[in-house]
């Protein structure tokens, strides 16, 4: 009998059969690799966040081979001579051993340092847009949930990160994280107790920050994502309104290969950025700030970014203590738990309290645009200026260094700043919203202002208008557009009369069509693409 | 748009095992199938091998070559590049060590931006270029999957007899919650009484057999006045084994050799238990700040201010170190001080006041 030969070719359609033969696998392959993304610069702001959480996972992993989470008090031998000689826990020690003795230790590090930050920072960007956008409506209020309680994890996970090291700053912060828990009425000293095992700083809160560090937090964090971008996948993405889009579609390119090898090549940048960074900049030389003594700090001692509108928080609030029938409510308490209760759980529930004043129960797959909803525009606004002016004063004593101010002045500043400036803030965008909204009807009724003067038979000068559509009404004029929610161009340039300013990453939205296109004959969804985004 | 956009879903399935098909056929097919409809498709470069083409192709060789050559770079600086540190004084000889994170983060990131460039340039400019829509089929359920889904999971309920059987109710509900309550109660052994630990510093006499504690630096030399210049100001510890330690990380003092005329003010400020506290011209504040607990470790000698960097709390050292601007409210407690027979300072008593952060039960 002849053996059989060998056929490569017939390889790959042979062995997709068995699998389907075993997992009946044609029908939901062929839906992953069609699946169609709607595509836009904003929604690669949840991608970074992802890309450096995977960033996190690989660089923390190595780290872990080395790191020893312990406060045993031992004395340093290593091959940076300025501490030689000097008692330090092991958790410290073996920091410096990782920056210093182990191979290519120092670039992990400073790479996961940066990742982290990185990280946070697009959550905070990515929540903005899913914000400002609306993209948290009814469906998608449980992945704001979810996203927002990943936000949350985000932020204790790195305040972790930053303790582990035992270094002069991070006991700094473990100091203020006491002095925080030990300020909830009632339980206060008890919980700081439980959480220190003891006195502080006791023996044990390295290692208990470690355990959450790198097994707990990251273990839910993998979770939720994992059903974060799962919802976002099942939901299919919402879209911004344009040509074609409505509430019941979604238009863009299929997952395989358009979307797919975008997302790939893009976390490679987000990778090589991160790697760049991690090998040119210098993060957190906790070399340069000894090990946690109790007795010392050096000025302008900074938390991480993220921290920081806290700590300013905590700085600005005034000195109220409470105390009577032998009780004392400590004045940190009001700032630094009720503050960030607030922080942590009125945005956690936002889609619901705006539902309850927009009674709105309709499903919103077609985004809005930040103007289109100035209420919800400037609440944004609002609150983001609050978490500029305390993270400012988180860096108060660093401003008022820099710029010569005195420190009493920024602390008076900030604290009259934090009650004016967000309603300042409140209504100013309001209005810029409603001047916005009210160019683009101009223009749609108008055409576009060309720049052009012409002069008329009475001598008087007029700019002439591009008008957006050929269409006349019954007077000859040309026919007033009625705004759909989709971008609406102000220069010439943007309906091909120059090429586009800017070609490339931040692609010029479509070019209008002069109507909203006709879809398949017979199909009323060009009616409902007319209304879309109309309030 | 294009051709495509016509082939309206309402056509004839086509026969996908006809060999007259070709492979987009039968791809456009199953896009209609699933519901998805092609509103513009073409290639990224209709006519092939045009120069432009060329010219796209090899920058993306290009940068493929690159990724190859810094990952080949980065195993090479890994492996061969000298990484050992040394120490070296501002402006003495450059080391190649200094070097090696550097380098290790330029080939790696030379190494990923050449992938991530090549394939980014690759899907953008070599892709078909296409646009399609598909439908979302989303707002929940038919209403009758609804219900037979609705009168399924109630009839589960209904076959367990739950709702029949209150005394089953009654049984599983204790039997179930004290579970709940011994899956958490082994936390329970984190939660010790804090005892004393907040009221008592390094400086109470119990630490040392009931001796008086003396005062010492951190590298253990006992403090004796003559070491405290005028206007000058020390960190002191308790003179006790661990002292200087992060074990009494309560007990870090500031001991302060007051100008006359301050000393003055300060004595004629003490509140009454701090009469007689200070020895001489010499005053010792807990160097803990009442805020939330930092060292409050900047003295600013013009204005008498002890100031502490977390949040900028001011104390006015010749008057009792009470606040006088930030966030903090209570004073810095004083540690009363003598000097012994042999000339070394001690503290009288432990701090009169529990040191630190105020907490619930301090009162
Ligand atoms: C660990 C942190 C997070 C990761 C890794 C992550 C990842 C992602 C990704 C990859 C997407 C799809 C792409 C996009 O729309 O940007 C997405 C969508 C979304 N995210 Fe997040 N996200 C995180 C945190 C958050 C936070 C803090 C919020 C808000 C509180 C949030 C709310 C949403 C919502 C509502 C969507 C759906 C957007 C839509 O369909 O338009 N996410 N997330
Ligand atoms: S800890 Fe000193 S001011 Fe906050």
């Amino acid at each position: 009998m002849k053996r059989r030969k060998f056929d490569a070719k017939q390889m790959p359609a042979k062995i997709g059969n068995e699998l389907d033969d075993r997992f009946k696998l044609a029908s939901p392959v062929r839906g992953l690799l069609t699946k169609v993304f709607p595509d836009h610069w904003s929604f690669l702001l949840g991608e970074i966040a992802l890309f450096s959480f995977i960033v996190l996972l690989l660089t923390g992993t190595f780290l872990a081979l080395f790191f020893e989470p312990s406060m045993v008090h031992v004395v340093y031998d290593g091959s940076y001579t300025p501490l030689r000689g000097i008692g330090m826990s092991k958790a410290y020690e073996s920091t410096l051993h990782i920056s210093f003795d182990v191979r290519g230790g120092l670039v992990i590090r400073q790479m996961h340092h940066w990742a982290a930050l990185l990280f946070v920072a697009s959550i905070l960007v990515h929540m903005g847009r899913v914000f400002f956008s609306g993209a948290f409506r009814k469906p998608r209020e449980a992945n704001w949930v979810i996203g927002f309680i990943l936000f949350i994890l985000a932020f204790f996970e790195g305040l972790m990160g930053y303790s582990i090291p035992d270094d002069g700053l991070s006991g700094t912060g473990l100091r203020i994280v006491h002095g925080i828990t030990e300020s909830i009425p009632l339980i206060g000293s008890w919980a700081a107790h439980a959480l220190f095992g003891g006195e502080y700083p006791g023996e044990v809160i390295v290692t208990r920050f470690y355990i959450l560090h790198v097994l707990l937090i990251p273990g839910i964090m993998l979770a939720l994502i994992a059903v974060h971008v799962g919802l976002v996948f099942a939901q299919k993405h919402s879209q911004w309104p344009g040509p074609g889009r409505t509430e019941h579609n979604v238009v863009g390119y299929r997952m395989f290969p358009n979307y797919v090898s975008k997302q790939g090549g893009f976390f490679m940048l987000v990778f090589a950025v991160i790697a760049l960074m991690g090998g040119l900049f210098q993060i957190n030389p906790i070399w340069l700030f000894g090990p946690y003594e109790a007795s010392v700090v050096s000025s302008g001692s900074q938390p991480d970014f993220y921290v920081m509108f806290l700590d300013g928080l905590v700085r600005l609030f005034p000195s109220w203590e409470l105390s009577g029938f032998g009780f004392t409510l400590p004045a940190v308490f009001w700032p630094a738990v009720v503050g960030m209760g607030v922080a942590f759980t009125v945005p956690l529930l936002y889609p619901f309290i705006e539902r309850r004043f927009t009674k709105d129960k309709a499903h919103h797959n077609l985004l809005e645009r930040p103007r289109d909803n100035p209420t919800r525009t400037a609440v944004g606004a609002m609150v983001t200026s609050i978490w500029l002016i305390t993270t400012i004063t988180g860096a108060n004593d660093i401003v008022a260094d820099k710029f010569n101010i005195s420190l009493n002045a920024m602390t008076w500043g900030g604290r009259i700043g934090i009650v004016v400036i967000p309603v300042i803030t409140f209504f100013i965008t309001r209005r810029i919203c409603l001047g916005l909204q009210q160019h683009d009807r101009e223009v749609l009724a108008h055409g576009i202002e060309t720049g052009i003067m012409r002069r008329d038979a009475n001598g008087r000068f007029y700019e002439v208008h591009q008008p957006l559509t050929s269409e006349v009404d019954e007077h000859g004029h040309p026919k007033v557009l009625e705004y759909n929610g989709w971008t609406v161009p102000k220069k010439m340039n943007r309906v091909g009369a120059l090429l586009p300013a800017v070609k490339g990453f931040f692609k010029p939205v479509e070019l209008p069509s002069e109507t909203p296109r006709r879809e398949v004959e017979g199909d009323d969804r060009s009616r409902e693409e007319i209304e879309a985004g109309r309030r | 748009m294009s051709a495509a956009h016509h082939d309206s879903s309402a056509a004839e399935p086509v026969d996908v095992t006809d060999g007259k098909l070709t492979k987009f056929d039968i791809v456009k097919e199953g896009l209609r199938r699933d519901g998805i409809e092609i509103l513009h498709y073409e290639p990224a470069f209709p006519v092939p091998g045009t120069k432009a083409e060329k010219r796209i192709e090899r920058f993306i060789a290009l940068c493929f070559t690159v990724a190859g050559l810094g990952a080949l770079g980065f195993v090479a600086v890994f492996a061969f590049w000298p990484w050992e540190y040394e120490f070296a004084e501002l402006g003495t000889a450059e080391s190649w060590s200094k070097w090696y994170t550097p380098m290790l983060g330029l080939t790696l990131g030379l190494a990923l931006a050449g992938l991530g460039i090549g394939i980014l340039t690759w899907s953008k400019k070599l892709l078909p270029v296409e646009e399609l829509v598909q439908e979302r089929h989303d707002g929940g359920s038919a209403q009758e999957d609804r219900i037979i889904t609705g009168a399924t999971l109630s009839n589960v309920v209904d076959e367990t007899g739950i709702k029949r059987r209150p005394l089953l109710k009654r049984a599983l509900l204790f039997g179930a919650a004290p579970l709940g309550l011994a899956a958490i109660a082994p936390l329970g052994t984190l939660i010790t009484p804090p005892g004393d630990d907040l009221v008592t510093t390094g400086f109470s006499p119990a630490k040392n057999h009931g001796e008086p504690v003396r005062l010492m630096l951190k590298d253990g030399t006992l403090v004796r006045p003559d070491m405290v210049s005028v206007g000058g100001q020390i960190t002191v510890f308790p003179a006790i084994p661990g002292g200087a330690t992060n074990e009494y990380a309560d007990s870090p003092t500031l001991l302060i050799h007051l100008r006359q005329e301050d000393a003055d003010k300060a004595r004629a400020n003490a509140y009454d238990m701090y009469k007689g506290a200070m020895w001489g011209n010499y005053i010792a504040y807990s160097k803990i700040c009442t805020h939330i607990g930092c060292p409050a470790s900047l003295y600013e000698q013009q204005t008498n201010r002890l100031l502490c960097p977390c949040h900028q709390s001011q104390f006015l050292i010749t008057d009792n170190a009470k606040p006088v601007f930030g966030p903090a409210t209570r004073h810095l407690p004083q540690l009363p001080l003598a000097v012994n027979e042999d000339g070394v300072f001690y503290a009288v008593s432990d701090f009169l006041v529990p040191i630190g952060p105020a907490f619930w039960e301090r009162g």
